[in-house]
């Protein structure tokens, strides 16, 4: 009796020793590419999440893969993930998705030759309005304190008259 | 002076007439950064059912080649299905495909009942390849010259004045040149 039930107890301890060993094996080998799971490093799992909020979802667009419950961002965050669990810098695991995807795939755009227009542009014209105003008013001011031209001789004259007064030499003043 | 006044009035209507054309752009529409660059290194099993599989040396053996992203899953797909079929009975240039994330029974099936127009076939099933690719929307298309560069990329579904304006000529001129 105590036998019968030590090899039952045996093979329900083989039996689900079996279940652990391979029920999970499946999963995981499919998990592996297409599950995202955080890194069990600390310290990596936060530097792949700050990746996740440079990298634009593809398919959403204006949301970071971070956000996104899109396939391929899932995808995306997988091979963030697995860079940086390989040794990858921050700016070599961008650089590999960066590769394939081009600049578009990060939210911010970098400055260089062909985004001139989009960094500097605001500045230009912001520069361009303030110059404006300030040429205007400097213009104005200028206007203002011009000194009256002087009257000449007719009509001095003709002022004199008209004023009815008898010293005209110097002019208005 | 007069002058002066005029200037918002013209900044406002450039700026109109800007924004105007951007909302018939369309933002899908990315620049894909591999245009002019070697395919990706990458080796796929064929759809089930098939025996030829899709490798970076089969595209890199001094033929041009259409390779088509596609999935049983992407209903445009079926909409430019057609279209493959035309280019295959055809018989100009080789189309090759990549099954993007599909379930190999499905892909197999919906090559077997609408028609398989795919010379060789590359199933990805968990998208990595498609991510060397820069594969953001399935269906997409690419033209791969001799030398195994890729060409041009077309995302979304293909269309007969897409595929007859562009591509086609595209595939003739590449042929043309010596390897």
């Amino acid at each position: 009796m105590t036998r019968a039930r030590a090899l039952k107890s045996l093979m329900i301890a083989f039996a689900v020793f079996g279940f652990l060993c391979l029920a999970p094996g499946a999963p995981t080998s499919v998990a592996q590419s297409t599950i995202d799971v955080p890194l069990e490093d600390v310290t990596k799992e936060h530097r792949a999440k700050a990746l996740f909020k440079i990298l634009r979802c593809l398919v959403c667009q204006n949301q970071s893969i971070d956000d996104s419950n899109a396939d391929l961002a899932r995808d995306l965050r997988v091979l963030v993930r697995q860079r940086i669990a390989a040794g990858d810098s921050d700016e070599q695991a961008v650089g590999y998705i960066v590769d394939r995807y081009g600049d578009w795939v990060l939210l911010e755009p970098p400055f260089k030759r062909a985004t001139l227009i989009l960094w500097l542009g605001p500045l230009a014209i912001l520069i361009l309005a303030v110059g404006g105003i300030a040429l205007r008013f400097r213009r104005r001011t200028v206007e203002v304190p011009v000194a009256p031209v002087p009257l000449d001789a007719d009509e001095s004259r003709r002022l004199a008259e008209l004023l009815d007064d008898t010293d005209t030499k110097d002019g208005p003043g | 002076m007069r002058l002066g006044y005029a200037i918002p009035v013209v900044v406002f209507f450039a700026l109109a007439v800007a924004l105007y054309v951007g909302l018939g752009l369309k933002p899908r529409d990315i620049p894909s950064a591999l245009i002019d660059k070697p395919v990706p290194t990458f080796d796929l099993a064929a759809v089930k059912g098939r025996d030829m599989g899709l490798k970076t040396a089969d595209l890199n053996n001094g033929e041009v080649a259409l390779v088509n992203v596609f999935a049983s899953w992407c209903g445009p797909c079926r909409v430019e299905h057609p279209l493959w079929m035309d280019v295959q009975a055809a018989g100009k240039v080789p189309l090759h495909g990549i099954n993007y994330k599909d379930d190999p029974d499905n892909a197999a099936k919906w090559l077997d009942r609408f028609g398989d127009p795919y010379t060789r076939t590359g199933a990805d099933r968990n998208g990595r390849v498609g991510i060397d690719w820069g594969v953001y929307g399935v269906p997409e298309t690419f033209v791969i010259d001799r030398q195994g560069r890729i060409r041009y990329k077309h995302v979304g579904v293909m269309t007969r004045d897409i595929l007859d304006g562009r591509i086609l000529p595209l595939v003739r001129q590449l042929q043309e040149q010596k390897q």
